[in-house]
């Protein structure tokens, strides 16, 4: 029986997820209205009318076009090399049992443990030691070794998922190590790949704390709004980030579309076993 | 081939004189503390269809895992067709296997899964592309080769394992509860189709179940394990009617067990104390045992009569005189549970041949008479 305590109950639950949700949707919805704002001076900060003049020519202001290439380069090379690297370093830490195993595996993580602050400081001072000129490869080599532990844990756990038996499958039937890992293992974790691929991007291009030890004379989209902010943000900035929003909505409805088809063509395949 | 003089149990009897097709050598694995495989050796001849029969844990799978390559024996030596193979990786044996989980490629067509052997191998396209067909119609799926794996059912997957080891013409196929989780009836069926496709191909089987109806209805022989060893290795019918140990008498079928001891042996008859009956077994059964040591009698191998009556016990007979405790008629056969005047609980199946037989009810004395060479005679288990 609902008693009306239960119907209170269930309202109130109702309302308070509804204003979480709104809570944690109003940023992101400003961020979009005021690309569309008709501001007028350097400040963008009060609503004074629609237009559509900042969506026609999004790279009028100097310095913003570049950062943002700057910053899609240095997300596009940082993925590319963290999935590299992190697929093996997953593969080396599940399936071989190698001396410094368990160094590597709690090594990787370390840097998503440590504070961005720090991590950014003690990498500047190494890159001064090292008399490395601060720029782009200093950035990218930053962002390859704080993304590379979102990667390892994301493929691990697609690994550890796998049914050892189907890599023992390939090699009983004649295939080397080389060959199982090609033919049966990359595409069998292919799904964890393509989603640590996005993550690695997602925490590349947004970074900031730790870019901005290591950016040098170089400026990525975040440095360069940081840099705005003192004088004003042009709404350009707005649109900018209402398209990466976008972007970033597009690629993850693409992963769910990966990660359903992988799990229907993994589900209940062998046995359920019924008995020992 | 080697200089392997003892005669192993069940050793190998191959027309053509060669050796096994797989020789196991004082193999031991260990796990840490735990030994899996216990100083094993074992032969298996050519073309047979050979079981590994036994209980949960007692080391079949790893035994299978060291013959494929994928466990390292820990000691002792594994040869397949007279090569020392111990150390080859297993991708470079002639065997293949047909996983407890069958392992498919979940991302590839039944056709593909089944070309994978042979791709590896850079087997020509045409002769590809027909074997691969004809391993599938053994199996009776030609119209599912261009299904994925995960659109078929139980059974169905089982025949892909097994024609995807098969269609590589292995040495020999290793086989791990193959129809472990399928239901009864399909289980049944592809018993049957087992041991069909075995003698089409003639290649070797070593078949890994803890079902013993299942080893007995396929195999040529049989190895029991229990504890990483191998208790006794026979054929069907010498593991059922001559039982060696306690284990094997128990774990294949029912049996009747009595402490006994040895009293006297003329020629061919040697004679047991069992409880104060005397039992007579055909002496060759005796022959190199010591230690405590049971006789036996499968409940099927015993008749009943009353005697009361003062009934005849027939010529040279084991007979123990006794009271039905219970009766139960199952319909094919009576199920009776009787006392010996020894103190013994013993089981008779009495098969329902004939018409009008009487059931003898709880209570009547009986005499419960077998033919001596039904008798068998295995070692006392220590606390047991
Ligand atoms: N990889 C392993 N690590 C540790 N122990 C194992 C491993 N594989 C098997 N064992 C142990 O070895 C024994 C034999 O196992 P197994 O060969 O799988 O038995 P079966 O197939 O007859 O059920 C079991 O006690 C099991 O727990
Ligand atoms: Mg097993």
């Amino acid at each position: 029986m609902r008693t009306r305590v239960d119907r209170i109950r269930d309202v109130l639950i109702g309302a308070w997820a509804v204003l979480a949700i709104v809570y944690l949707f109003i940023p992101i919805f400003v961020i979009v209205l005021f690309s569309f704002n008709d501001n007028k001076g350097r400040f963008n900060f009060t609503w004074q009318g629609f237009t559509l003049r900042h969506w026609k020519d999004p790279f009028a202001v100097e310095g913003l076009s570049d950062a943002m290439v700057t910053s899609l380069s240095i997300a596009a090379l940082c993925t590319v090399i963290s999935i590299t690297l992190g697929t093996f370093v997953a593969l080396a830490i599940v399936r071989y049992r190698f001396v410094g195993r368990g160094a590597t595996n709690t090594l990787v993580f370390l840097p998503l443990a440590t504070p961005e602050v720090v991590l950014g400081a003690a990498l500047l001072g190494w890159f001064l030691t090292m008399s490395f000129a601060r720029g782009f490869t200093t950035v990218l080599i930053a962002h390859v070794m704080f993304t590379l532990g979102y990667v390892v844990i994301t493929i691990r756990a697609r690994l550890e998922g796998m049914d050892l038996h189907i890599e023992e499958a390939a090699q009983d039937l004649g295939a080397n190590q080389m060959t199982t890992i090609r033919k049966v293992t990359l595409p069998l974790i292919a799904p964890g790949i393509v989603a640590a691929g996005l993550l690695a991007f997602a925490i590349s291009i947004d970074d900031f704390v730790v870019s901005n030890f290591n950016a040098g004379q170089t400026v990525t989209f975040p440095l360069f709004v940081y840099g705005a902010a003192r004088q004003g943000v042009p709404p350009q900035v707005n649109v900018m980030a209402t398209m990466l929003l976008g972007l970033a909505l597009v690629l993850m409805f693409v992963n769910v579309a990966i990660q359903r088809r992988a799990a229907r063509r993994d589900a209940a395949l062998g046995p359920q076993p019924a008995r020992v | 081939m080697q200089a392997h003089t003892t005669v192993v149990a069940g050793a190998v009897e191959t027309a053509d004189g060669a050796g096994p097709d797989i020789g196991l050598y004082d193999v031991t694995k260990r796990f840490g503390e735990q030994v899996a495989v216990d100083e094993l050796t074992l032969e298996i001849p050519k073309g047979s269809f050979f079981a590994l029969l036994g209980p949960s844990g007692c080391g079949k799978t790893t035994t299978l895992r060291m013959i494929g390559g994928f466990e390292e024996p820990t000691s002792g030596r594994i040869e397949l067709a007279g090569r020392d193979v111990t150390d080859v990786p297993p991708h470079k044996r002639d065997v293949n296997t047909v996983f407890q989980s069958y392992a498919l490629f979940p991302h590839m067509t039944v056709e593909k899964n089944v070309a994978f052997g042979l791709e590896r191998k850079k087997v020509r396209r045409d002769e590809l592309r027909r074997r691969v067909g004809e391993a599938l119609e053994l199996v009776e799926l030609g119209a599912l080769a261009k299904r994925r794996p995960t659109q078929m059912s139980g059974g169905q997957q089982q025949r892909v394992a097994l024609a995807r080891a098969l269609v590589n013409r292995p040495q020999a196929l290793l086989l791990d509860e193959p129809l472990g989780a399928l239901d009864l009836r399909l289980r049944k069926q592809l018993q049957i189709q087992l041991s069909h496709i075995q003698r089409e191909v003639g290649i070797t089987f070593v078949h890994v179940t803890h079902d013993q109806e299942e080893a007995m209805t396929m195999a040529d022989r049989i190895a029991v394990m229990r504890d990483g060893r191998i208790d006794q290795l026979g054929s069907a019918e010498e593991l059922y009617d001559q039982p060696r140990t306690e284990f094997v008498a128990n774990f294949l079928g029912s049996s009747n067990l009595i402490d006994a001891a040895l009293v006297a042996r003329q020629g061919d008859v040697a004679e047991f104390d069992a409880g104060g009956a005397r039992v007579r077994v055909p002496s060759r059964l005796v022959d190199g045992r010591d230690g405590a040591l049971c006789v036996g009698v499968r409940p099927e191998k015993i008749s009943l009569r009353p005697a009361d009556a003062g009934a005849q016990v027939p010529d040279g007979e084991n007979s123990l005189l006794g009271h039905v405790t219970d009766a139960s008629f199952v319909g094919v056969s009576t199920h009776y549970i009787v006392r010996t005047d020894g103190g013994h609980d013993i089981q008779v199946f009495a098969q329902n041949a004939g018409a009008g037989l009487e059931t003898l009810g709880p209570g009547r004395r009986v005499a419960a008479t077998w033919q001596p060479e039904y008798t068998f005679v295995v070692a006392k288990e220590a606390g047991a």
